[in-house]
């Protein structure tokens, strides 16, 4: 194949066929690049901003490699507008970014929530409020991925604990966004985003990929219909031609304020995780008969959490751990019956306490004791295990 | 020539005689609307946006493009609402954010005519900072923005392009801001193509949104308008016939306003109408979809060296 820039590049006989294979050395942002590509995300566009950086500069390099795009925008207000026009073009969309730039993302996030346009918007979090230390580790940022955009809307957030399952859990994002046409939220956090870890990538080509399948023909196709929990949604320019609205709309695509067209919407929209919590929800369930203790933790405070009950166990003790990899929404049901299990659940993360209020809201208060810091150190498993002994 | 231009948008006699339920079938511009679409449209009556908005299906029509070939984007407020009346893929973002969801739509699709919609508060005040780096990158998207120097649907508030001493709800006292010169603004941020007309000068509207579609880059087309049920009414400027009548009065076509001398045209205080800016720069899909290409090549090579091909 002839290159139109007329590149000189040759076959190389000398290349060694076994470097590109096997397992290798990176950090969790460069895993969630390749996850995103993997998963047929062909369109990134970002802004700088540490410590998310090295997602946009691996997708830089990568994507024009697999015919996808790669676009450095203005600020992060464009970057989340330009992946939502980007999949409503067609194409798999992702932005990457940090605290601050995550703020400025929430309105069209919410869009994407109300027009029900699937896209991966990773959050390496960072130490805030506002600028904050920009290099220092947090999770300070779990309620506002749930609540940041205003009104009531449905999200899925992600959190993963280590390099590979941030390939991995980038992967399921993109599938779950196409899925059920959502935005998903990988929050994960500068010590996952930056930690080297040995991760053995699959082959590209066998990794899952959901692919929306519109049905319909042009003349009866709903983009919004309420006879399910998620109308496919067929891209601009294939000859469904329909109006795309953050304004509350119809089943086809248009402005209403019609209760009896509003509230359907409504219902399905906000419902349809609830109806299908078995798929949407990840979390890891380790648990010893008669243990009295619980810790629930995600993101880099699971791994803390994963030492403090190795130390406690190991002293003979017996503790549950629960370790969260979706966020929101909340599993509140495998929490509830945890909480039926002990009689404390300790929680251990990297804020003044965010995912606490849903562990207190579904546990109740006094079965909850939290272990915070949000001062950019890590929570140490010491911490955890004083908790446990108090 | 203007009294020319605006008898060529009567009805003919024969015209006049369809029945209202045909129209859809009769009228070329017609056939541009949405059938299940309520009309009429959400704007006040005597509003300009009506008449952009058929100059802008002219356009489409003229230069033949397929309705599945051409995406509308726009923003929020009265000018924003224009595409849901329109049979095209319609896409109504967030307000200033039009030429950012354009954009990503334009990389994704970069064979597609992308279009958006936005008026002068829209694109120039909470959107100006899109506006400048979609023309610096010349990507091939035509900005439609109707200044009727107002943020219209929210009620009278001063925007960008509020001329110095005119009253609204918020300058009560009368502005103090100095407007922005929208085309002037894309000429240097690198647009390829740019015009300005008037709502009263439909048929000339058709002609530089034509060229704006037609052209590969960045394209501004500057339709001046009126709001007379804010605007007009806050600073007395009379009805919207008066208001669209001032148009044909107080604007300039371009040939004649190079005619003048430096000093005439230093005091003119007129709207000048007419192709600003036409331009041969690499559009920016066009630029990156060669690198893909060139990069997808090396992959390949790459690829079959590792064995996987």
């Amino acid at each position: 194949m002839a290159c139109p820039m007329n590149c000189q590049v040759e076959e190389d006989p000398a290349y060694n066929k076994e470097v590109s294979l096997s397992v290798k050395l990176m950090q969790g942002n460069e895993a969630i690049a390749l996850g995103a590509i993997a998963a047929g995300c062909r369109f990134y566009a970002g802004y700088p901003i540490t410590p998310s950086t090295e997602v946009a500069e691996v997708m830089a390099r990568e994507l024009p490699k697999v015919g996808g795009k790669f676009i450095q925008m203005e600020d992060e207000i464009a970057s989340m507008a330009a992946i939502i026009g980007g999949r409503v073009g067609g194409l798999k969309s992702m932005t990457a970014t940090s605290g601050p730039g995550f703020s400025l993302m929430q309105e069209n996030l919410g869009y994407a929530a109300m027009a029900e346009i699937p896209c991966v918007v990773v959050n390496v979090q960072r130490l805030g409020p506002s600028t904050g230390q920009p290099t220092a580790a947090s999770q300070g940022d779990v309620m506002q991925a749930r609540w940041g955009t205003h009104g009531d809307h449905p999200i899925i957030a992600l959190s993963p604990i280590s390099v590979a399952q941030s390939f991995d859990l980038t992967v399921k994002a993109f599938n779950l966004s196409e899925k059920y046409r959502t935005p998903v939220i990988l929050l994960t956090d500068e010590i996952i985003g930056h930690m080297r870890e040995p991760i053995e990538l699959p082959d590209f080509r066998t990794v899952e990929k959901y692919e929306q399948a519109v049905t319909e023909p042009p003349e009866t196709y709903k983009p919004y219909s309420n006879q399910t929990d998620v109308p496919p949604m067929a891209a601009f320019g294939r000859g469904y031609r329909y109006h795309i609205t953050g304004l509350f709309h119809d089943e086809v695509g248009f402005p209403t304020q019609r209760l009896d067209e509003v509230e359907p919407w409504l219902e399905r929209v906000n419902g349809k995780f609830e109806r299908n919590t078995d798929d949407i929800l990840l979390y890891q369930a380790d648990y010893q008969p008669g243990a009295r203790k619980a810790v629930l933790s995600y993101g880099a405070s699971a791994r803390t959490a994963r030492h403090a009950v190795k130390q406690l166990r190991a002293r003979g003790e017996k503790v549950n751990l629960f370790t969260a990899y979706t966020i929101w929404p909340f599993p509140e049901k495998a929490v509830e019956e945890l909480a039926d299990l002990v009689e404390q659940i300790i929680i251990a993360e990297m804020n003044l306490g965010q995912l606490a209020l849903e562990v207190e809201r579904v546990a109740g208060r006094r079965k909850v004791k939290r272990v915070t810091r949000a001062n950019g150190e890590m929570i140490t498993p010491d911490m955890v295990v004083a908790a446990a002994e108090a | 020539m203007s009294e020319h231009i605006l008898e060529a948008h009567y009805l003919t006699k024969q015209e006049a005689q369809i029945p209202r339920e045909d129209w859809f079938e009769a009228s070329e511009t017609l056939q541009h609307l949405r059938k299940n679409k309520k009309f009429p449209t959400i704007w006040c009556s005597g509003c300009g946006l009506g008449v952009i908005m058929g100059a802008l299906i002219r356009a489409i029509d003229h230069l033949g493009l397929e309705k599945d070939q051409v995406a509308l984007v726009a923003g929020i407020g009265c000018t924003a609402r224009m595409p849901v009346y329109m049979d095209f893929n319609t896409l109504h973002t967030t307000h200033g954010r039009a030429l950012a969801f354009a954009t990503g739509l334009k990389i994704a699709r970069p064979d597609m005519k992308v279009i958006a919609i936005m008026g002068d508060g829209d694109a120039l005040a909470i959107g100006g900072n899109h506006f400048i780096h979609a023309a610096r990158r010349n990507i091939g998207i035509t900005a439609l923005v109707v200044n009727n120097s107002i943020y219209g649907m929210t009620g009278g508030q001063y925007s960008p392009t509020t001329p110095v001493g005119m009253r609204a709800t918020t300058a009560p006292y009368g502005n103090v801001e100095p407007p922005f010169p929208i085309c002037d603004l894309a000429i240097a941020a690198g647009a390829s193509y740019v015009a300005r007309s008037t709502a009263f000068h439909a048929l000339e509207l058709d002609k530089y949104l034509s060229e704006a579609i037609a052209n590969e880059g960045f394209s501004l087309v500057e339709a001046v308008s009126y709001c007379h049920t804010t605007y007009g009414r806050i600073n007395k400027l009379g009805t919207a016939a008066e208001m669209m009548r001032s148009l044909k009065d107080n604007s300039v076509p371009k040939s004649s306003f190079d005619k003048l001398s430096p000093d005439e045209q230093q005091a003119n205080t007129k709207i000048v109408r007419g192709v600003l800016q036409k331009k041969n720069r690499p559009e920016y899909t066009q630029i990156y979809d060669l690198l893909v290409q060139q990069q997808t090549h090396q992959e390949e090579i790459r690829l079959r060296n590792v064995g996987r091909h």
